[in-house]
């Protein structure tokens, strides 16, 4: 009796909504913790990161000009869709980083969990981070946050999924479009969570997400001068660190790295205030 | 036919005392300073003093005299006790206005007008704004007890000397950080005097400390080791060169940089109020302002009334001496930026542009341009891209208010923006459309302790006043986020 084979699935990059390989056609092997193959992942170029950006651009004032409301329930939508393959993660999470699965179901768990966390903050950042400023003369003046445009993300090594979700979420549900190049080690992941997006009705091209080197892309991602903010929470070489940021000052980049999770200064760090006065009178 | 002028008024310069040199003020007291240069008039080009040029080791002897000030008094002293010392140097600000207000106007060039009504009392709000925050930093939003930086370098520019030096020096000191600060070369004497405030509030030494130089006494304070903050106001190109500089470094910064500010009128503006801001958008300060209306968007069906209207109100500006009371205009504040804003008007010619300028004598000596309007204008000209920082006015046109926005959002800087129109919700919209940290509507180049200044894109990082601008110089208590 023969065995049925398995159908195995091809993991591609995710801009605009559309699943393509690297226009480089590269791959590399992604291996999991014993060592054996498990699938070829895209190595994205310089070239899919300009495609990821002009998708992000493109997908930028319709995103931000989304209610707030309406942005929270894309994102909890998200939390729902990824809770209904909460166990398809587990598995693939378990296999590549070598984890047991009740620890990468943990994972999973905070995942949806943080989606969840930061859908609800889409309606409150002006209430966080926004003022009315009692300036002395006959004059309404009154400072709101607002999303800062396109900005890019290094997720971290550890935690491929948890680590992505710290990345994209704060990013995007201010209004922001973004790129995030996903774990090296283990990007798997992040591309069957690209499948996820794109069934939460998140516009095509509000997350982009790119596999591959580290090394080779965030000098990139730094020296894009369409790219308004860059998370490098997932760079802990301090020369590469001081590369990025010496290469972001090109644009005035703003460049933050971040160690604590879960708080509205990772939302806040990718939104601009903007002061606005006029005059009162009769 | 008689014709009736303006008798001239002048402020007496004799409530001021300019030494013939002056030194650093490094811990507390006045260095004897050397490689002496000399700070000019602009408005005459005479010798108002000579100021010391800040070698490395000034400024290392100025961050070491704030790291001791910040380890052994500042940070020990309760936030109370801060906030009543800055309580006392604005008291003192006001007391001594005057003699700031025909200093500045001296030393800088600009009316005394502007210097009395506006740089000088708003200096004075600026610390006693921050005075009250100096008890309350647990309410700022950065948590329960957020920690100063520590010592923090401060560079400012000439366009509004004792005016960015209370931006930088009251929030710092509020949020309890000692302060290096170097004055703009050519407008260091307010500084220097400012430093006698800080001897006569008894601000313990070394919490201020003035190092007057160039750029090379600059980047020495960028560059120093000791400082843990870097705030910032000039251009985007020294900007950038900051940005670089610490990319290596833990240091923070924040960054007020350049700007091209769009001043949109809306067909259904209020023409007489707009043209009143209009002026004051672009020749308020000899248009030395990095938030400047330098790009006046007019909707085409009311183009050609602003137009006429303005010429006519621009014909009236008086340019002339700064401490006459009458002067609407003074002096460029440099010939090296008077040598700018020649060559990129020049541009101007050169691309094809229209330039108009009333008929208006300006004294032989000194630096003077007069108020100019060019027209015929592309976004392709220099004089529509680049930072002018001088009165000088680009007029451009537009049908839809789309095509407004994306005029005004075509280009690298973001600072701020004008717009006008009667209609709400038209003006709201706009606002909500333009990317710049900083909309006006129906007014310009209006400036409060309590609202926050700054840009985005690569007008700079950060916000300067109100709750926002204070937590650039706080860090979290608990994480190391940056």
């Amino acid at each position: 009796m023969n065995e049925r084979l398995k159908v195995k699935k091809t993991y591609k990059l995710f801009i605009g909504g559309a699943f393509p390989r690297s226009e480089s056609g590269r791959t590399y092997e992604v291996k999991g913790s014993d060592g054996g193959f498990i699938a070829n992942a895209c190595m994205a170029s310089r070239k899919d990161l300009k495609d990821a950006v002009v998708a992000a651009r493109s997908a930028q004032s319709t995103w931000a000009s989304a209610t707030a409301y309406n942005r929270g329930q894309i994102l909890y939508r998200i939390a729902e869709m990824l809770e209904g393959r909460s166990e398809q993660f587990v598995k693939e999470i378990s296999a590549s980083e070598g984890i047991s699965e009740l620890k990468a179901e943990r994972e999973v768990l905070a995942a949806i969990d943080r989606w969840v966390w930061y859908a609800g903050w889409s309606d409150k950042l002006a209430v966080l981070a926004g003022s009315t400023n009692p300036v002395s003369g006959p004059y309404y003046n009154f400072t709101i946050p607002e999303a800062m445009g396109v900005v890019g993300a290094i997720a971290t090594e550890k935690n491929s999924l948890l680590g992505l979700v710290d990345a994209i979420a704060p990013i995007i549900v201010s209004g922001n479009t973004c790129i995030v190049l996903a774990s090296g080690t283990a990007p798997l992941s992040a591309m069957t969570f690209a499948e996820v997006l794109a069934t939460s009705d998140l516009p095509h091209g509000v997350c982009n997400i790119l596999t591959g080197s580290k090394e080779e892309l965030a000098p990139w991602f730094a020296s894009h001068m369409d790219i308004n903010g860059l998370d490098i929470s997932g760079v802990d070489e301090p020369s590469l660190v001081s590369d990025i940021k010496t290469a972001g000052a090109q644009n005035l980049k703003r460049i933050h790295s971040f160690s604590k999770v879960q708080d509205p200064k990772r939302i806040l760090a990718f939104m601009e205030a903007k002061t606005i006065w006029h005059p009162i009178g009769v | 036919m008689t014709t009736f002028d303006y008798a001239p008024a002048l402020e007496s310069r004799t409530i001021v005392t300019i030494d013939p040199q002056y030194g650093h003020f490094i811990n507390g007291s006045f260095t004897k300073g050397s490689n002496h240069f000399a700070s000019i008039n602009p408005s005459d080009e005479t010798v108002l003093s000579h100021v010391a040029l800040g070698s490395a080791q000034d400024i290392d002897t100025a961050v070491d005299a704030a790291r001791v000030a910040y380890e052994s008094v500042w940070s020990k002293l309760s936030g109370k006790e801060r906030g009543k010392y800055l309580y006392r140097i604005a008291r003192i600000l006001q007391e001594r206005a005057r003699e700031f207000a025909v200093l500045e106007s001296l030393d800088n060039g600009k009316p005394i007008r502007e210097s009395r009504d506006v740089d000088v009392p708003l200096a004075a709000a600026h610390f006693f704004y921050h005075a009250g925050w100096a008890d309350k930093l647990d309410y700022a939003g950065m948590g329960n007890s957020p920690r100063p930086h520590g010592v923090a370098g401060q560079i400012i520019p000439w366009n509004f000397p004792i005016l960015m030096l209370s931006w930088k020096i009251a929030p710092a000191l509020a949020a309890g950080n000692t302060v290096v600060l170097k004055p703009a070369e050519t407008t260091s004497l307010t500084a220097l005097l400012f430093a006698q405030v800080c001897q006569q509030a008894e601000l313990p030494a070394g919490v201020v400390n003035i190092v007057t130089g160039d750029g090379s006494t600059g980047a020495a304070l960028v560059d120093h080791p000791g400082i843990d903050k870097i705030a910032f106001t000039g251009s985007t190109e020294v900007g950038k060169a900051i940005a670089r500089a610490i990319a290596p470094t833990k240091k923070k910064a924040t960054l007020e940089l350049g700007g091209k500010a769009a001043n949109i009128v809306f067909e259904d503006a209020p023409i007489d109020e707009t043209v009143e801001g209009i002026v004051n958008g672009i020749f308020f300060n000899q248009g030395h302002v990095c938030c400047a209306g330098s790009r006046l968007l007019l909707q085409e069906d009311v183009a050609d009334e602003v137009l006429s209207k303005l010429k006519v109100r621009v014909a009236k500006i008086r340019v002339g001496n700064p401490l006459d009371k009458n002067t609407d205009l003074g002096a460029i504040n440099s010939s090296e930026q008077l040598l700018k804003i020649r060559e990129l008007s020049k541009s101007g010619d050169d691309e094809g542009a229209e330039r108009w300028s009333p008929p208006c004598t300006v004294p032989e000596k000194g630096f003077w341009f007069p108020p100019t309007i060019f027209t015929g204008i592309t976004q392709a000209h220099r004089i529509a891209r680049e930072e002018i920082f001088g009165p000088v006015l680009s007029v451009l046109t537009f049908r839809t208010p789309q095509e407004a926005i994306e005029k005004a959002n075509n280009t690298p800087y973001g600072l701020s923006a004008g717009i006008w129109s009667e209609k709400g919700s038209r003006i709201l919209w706009a606002a909500q459309q333009l990317k710049a940290g900083v909309i006006w509507a129906n007014t310009f180049n209006k400036f409060d302790p309590a609202s926050p200044f700054g840009g985005y894109k690569e007008s700079g990082w950060g916000r300067e006043g109100g709750r926002h601008g204070l937590t650039a110089y706080l860090k979290d208590a608990e994480s190391n986020n940056e």
